[in-house]
C-alpha cells in the first residue's frame, strides 16, 4: 500500500497529509510533483490545499493543466482512490473529476475555524469506518468553498448519494448559521457517481491528532487505509 | 489582431462580490443603479485568421462553464 501526495507550485499542505500518513498512520507515502506523468505504483492519491498557481484565473483552475493531472483521471477511471482537500477539491472540480464548483464565501471572507461535519454516507471508501450521521469536529480554513452546482447536477448529487460531508450544528442540525460560506444544501464534501474521488473543503490533515485540538480527520485517513487492505 | 474576452458569471450563479459592491453604493446615493455583477475582461493578441483559438481559449481556459459564460469581442 502506498499513498501519494501531489505538490503542485503554491500547496501548502503536503506536509500535514505526508506527516499524517506516514507519522500518524504509519503507511508509505511520497511526494508526487505535479510535473510527473504517472501516478503508476500509488494505491491512492492525495490533492492536498493551497493555492496551486496562486489561484490565479480561478482557484484549481490552471493546477487541471499540470501534467499530472491525465495520469490522476486515468487513475480514477480504474478505480485508485483520490482524495482532494480543500484546494484539492477546488482542482478536482475544475478537472471535472467532481461535480459542481466552489464560488468566493458568500460572506466574502477567508474563513478559518472548526466546523461540525455530519457523515452523510459511510458506502464510500473515505467513511467506511463511520457511522452515518456521525459528527466529526475538522476545521476549515478558505475564501472559495461555497458549493454550487446547477439545480440539475445539484439532483444528481443528492440522489445518488454523493453528499458525503454537510456542515452543521453541534447538535447535528443543519442550519444556516452552520454553513460557513454559502454552500448549496451546506455540503462540505462529495464524492463522484463511482465513490472513489472524495473531495472535501474542510481539513483532516489538520485534525487527525488529539494535540491539534481534534483526532476526528484520521477517521477519515483510516478508513482509506481500510478500503485499501479488505478490496 | 486583437480580442476581449468578457467573463461573467452565469444570471443564475450568485455573485457575492457584485451585491456587496451594488450595497456599498447606497452610501454613494447612487439609487438609481439597481444591479451590479462582476466579472473578468481579458485582452488577447493573435496573429490573423486564428480565432479559433481564442473561442478555445475563451472556453477551455477563462471560463469554468459550470458557473460561467464568456463572450468575445473582436477588434
Amino acid at each position: 500500500m502506498k499513498f501519494g501526495v501531489v505538490i503542485f507550485p503554491g500547496s501548502n499542505c503536503e506536509h500535514d497529509c505526508f506527516y499524517v500518513i506516514e507519522s500518524v498512520l504509519g503507511k508509505p507515502v511520497e511526494y508526487i510533483w505535479h510535473q510527473d506523468t504517472s501516478v503508476k505504483g500509488f494505491d491512492a492519491v492525495i490533492l492536498p490545499g493551497g493555492f496551486a498557481y496562486g489561484d490565479y484565473l480561478r482557484t484549481g483552475a490552471l493546477a487541471k493543466f499540470s501534467p499530472v493531472m491525465n495520469a490522476i483521471a486515468d487513475f480514477a477511471q480504474k478505480g485508485g482512490l483520490v482524495f482532494g482537500i480543500c484546494n484539492g477539491f477546488q482542482i478536482l472540480t475544475e478537472a471535472g473529476l467532481l461535480p459542481g464548483a466552489l464560488l468566493r464565501n458568500v460572506g466574502l471572507k477567508y474563513v478559518c475555524r472548526f466546523e461540525y461535519l455530519r457523515t452523510e454516507t459511510t458506502d464510500t471508501p473515505f467513511t467506511n469506518l463511520l457511522t452515518r450521521g456521525q459528527l466529526l469536529r475538522i476545521p476549515i480554513g478558505h475564501g472559495d468553498g461555497n458549493f454550487f452546482a446547477d439545480a440539475d447536477a445539484l439532483k444528481r448529487i443528492e440522489d445518488n448519494g454523493q453528499v458525503v460531508f454537510r456542515y452543521v450544528d453541534a447538535a447535528g442540525q443543519i442550519t444556516r448559521d452552520a454553513n460557513p460560506n454559502g454552500s448549496l444544501n451546506n455540503i462540505a464534501g462529495i464524492v463522484n457517481e463511482q465513490r472513489n474521488v472524495l473531495g472535501m473543503m474542510p481539513h483532516p490533515d489538520r485534525s487527525s491528532e488529539e494535540i491539534l485540538g481534534s483526532a476526528d480527520g484520521k477517521l477519515i485517513f483510516q478508513s482509506m487505509v481500510n478500503a485499501l487492505v479488505t478490496q | 489582431m486583437r480580442a476581449t474576452v468578457i467573463v461573467t458569471l452565469k444570471p443564475t450563479v450568485l455573485d457575492p462580490q457584485g451585491i456587496t459592491i451594488h450595497r456599498s453604493l447606497a452610501s454613494l446615493g447612487l439609487t438609481d443603479v439597481t444591479d451590479v455583477r462582476q466579472g473578468k475582461i481579458f485582452h488577447v493578441q493573435l496573429k490573423d485568421g486564428k480565432r479559433e483559438q481564442v473561442e478555445r481559449l475563451a472556453k477551455e481556459v477563462l471560463t469554468n462553464p459550470v458557473i460561467e459564460e464568456y463572450r468575445i469581442i473582436w477588434e
